[in-house]
């Protein structure tokens, strides 16, 4: 049995949870203010993922960024090869939050997606 | 000169909230202030995601955030003026605007100042050494990446913790910049533990508290800082000093509220928020100018932001039927453990909320409210940091008489 504290990064308060672990298996948490925290340690013992923010190139806009996040987290491994595939994205003005930039980004399952209105101009 | 029922200065999330909350109580003429091109102030830059779980329930990115009250403005129909930068208020709440079309002035009954907050720079820490270039705010750097893809170094030194430094050591990393470490002077990180966890931990980013940068060298660019340990008092200890090579240095050392206008406006602030002085109606010492936001005291979360603003248009709403808002008399005391409280005064009249920030880290600590010699209110929590606004109510049936309070915590 082993025992390792964690912070968990769901929400703003910032848990800390210590945590009771064999093979991967969660016996005992203590610390989570919220049944999240639980499922989180859970998640970073055998396949921790993170969400990731960045920008996309765009024409004809005001601004030669526009803003765009993933839909899911990803594997935190895989979140250098993510950001090649948005490096290389261009999008063209008007886009709309919410519009699709890169589906299935790496076959991840993730989407990448817009999250500013941006007009031409 | 144009008469307008409320204006509101500046059109960042704690603006924009406010002016929907009003529009929601009735109140039809409320005209928002902004001197950027585009409505959502800060949020604009902050591309990163984690907003909104408290106010929306959902984690957001910035733009998405204010997205969402730029849609409920524009469906309520606020008045927005962009491009127009207000240059002064008057204690008679004439509010003087600079715009396109050359300087504007119109008379408001109530004015809500909104202004948000700017960054400490270096000058502010007199950090010794020469003035090169690739010294900047982390925010600055945060405009120039994610708004004009301007990269803005490859080899980076934070200084300070404050969340935006962390945010900032993450982007960099991700853009492809090798981020040395971050050296807070406190032995405490001013950040969110979850900003540690996934903007440093995540990325191996080293973070070295108790120390500090003492000396930035370099002709034309940064080439180098050194660094030290600091003691308890903050001060340097001789013999620790190191250099680190870098290109860049990032300065993630504090906010204060943007109180210029405030001042002129003959508005008192209070030295430890360096925000101004409110009641539990969000009024400032002026009658019928009130403040909410970060500009009344810099918060950790946007959703904090939006809900403060929210709650000032009551007292806004009741300062426009009646003309006036009762007197205030009750005082908000703290003890040396706690930094600061917003509101420093109340009617006793009405259920108020308190945020206050404690000094230091503690455990579980207890609060106690006292008015007089009884306990009015009291409560425990496991743990408590500079880096996290604590919040709680007080009921109007709680308070006792019209003396004042006084909130206090001990481990």
């Amino acid at each position: 049995m082993n025992s390792r504290v964690f912070t968990c990064i769901l929400c703003p308060n910032g848990c800390e949870i210590e945590v009771c672990h064999e093979d991967g298996r969660v016996l005992e948490t203590e610390g989570n203010k919220c049944k999240k925290g639980q499922q989180y340690v859970e998640q970073e013992l055998t396949d921790p993922r993170r969400t990731i923010a960045s920008s996309v190139r765009i024409k004809g806009s005001f601004l030669p960024l526009c803003s765009v996040r993933l839909t899911k987290p990803v594997p935190k491994q895989a979140i250098f090869s993510v950001m090649e595939e948005i490096n290389k994205a261009e999008l063209t003005a008007p886009v709309r939050i919410g519009e699709i930039v890169i589906r299935n980004v790496c076959g991840l399952e993730s989407d990448v997606i817009v999250t500013k209105n941006m007009e031409r101009s | 000169m144009d008469v307008r029922d409320v204006v509101i200065v500046g059109g960042g999330p704690a603006g924009l909230a406010a002016a929907v909350a009003l529009k929601k109580l009735g109140i039809s003429d409320v005209l928002v202030i902004e001197r950027e091109k585009q409505l959502g102030g800060i949020l604009r830059q902050c591309i990163h995601d984690g907003f909104g779980l408290t106010r929306f329930g959902e984690t957001l990115s910035g733009p998405e955030y204010s997205q969402r009250f730029i849609d409920e403005a524009e469906a309520c129909q606020v008045d927005v003026a962009v491009n127009a930068t207000v240059i002064d208020i008057t204690p008679g709440k004439i509010v003087t605007i600079d715009t396109r079309d050359g300087l504007l002035q119109v008379k408001a009954k109530a004015v809500v100042l909104t202004m948000g907050c700017r960054e400490r720079t270096r000058g502010a820490l007199s950090i010794p050494g020469t003035r090169p270039a690739g010294v900047y705010n982390a925010g600055v750097a945060q405009s120039y990446i994610n708004l004009y893809n301007t990269m803005v170094g490859k080899n980076v030194v934070i200084m300070g913790s404050g969340d935006i430094g962390l945010i900032m050591a993450r982007r960099l990393t991700l853009e492809g910049a090798h981020v040395e470490g971050v050296f807070e002077i406190l032995p405490y990180p001013s950040g969110l533990p979850r900003n540690i966890e996934q903007c440093l931990n995540d990325y191996g980013i080293p973070l070295y508290l108790s120390h500090s940068v003492i000396e930035i060298r370099g002709e034309k660019r940064i080439q180098s800082v050194v660094v030290a340990q600091a003691d308890k008092n903050m001060q340097v200890i001789e013999g620790t000093e190191k250099e680190f090579p870098c290109d860049t240095l990032i300065l993630s050392v504090g906010l204060i509220p943007e109180n210029e206008l405030s001042l002129g406006a003959g508005v008192c602030l209070d030295e430890r928020t360096k925000g101004a002085v409110v009641d539990d109606s969000f009024q400032t010492s002026v009658p019928g100018i009130f403040a909410a936001g970060n500009v009344l005291h810099v918060h950790d979360l946007v959703d904090f932001v939006s809900l403060e603003a929210e709650a000032l248009a009551e007292g806004v709403h009741q300062y426009l039927r009646e003309g006036c808002l009762e007197e205030a008399g009750i005082r908000v005391k703290t003890d040396c453990h706690i930094g600061h409280v917003i509101p420093q005064k109340v009617s006793g009249n009405k259920e108020v909320q308190l945020s206050l920030r404690v000094r230091q880290p503690m455990k579980s600590c207890r609060f106690r409210i006292r008015q007089g010699g009884s306990i009015i209110r009291e409560f425990k929590v496991p743990k408590a940091i500079p880096a996290e606004m604590i919040q709680f109510r007080i009921k109007a049936e709680d308070f006792l008489s019209r003396e004042d309070i006084e909130v206090t915590v001990d481990e």
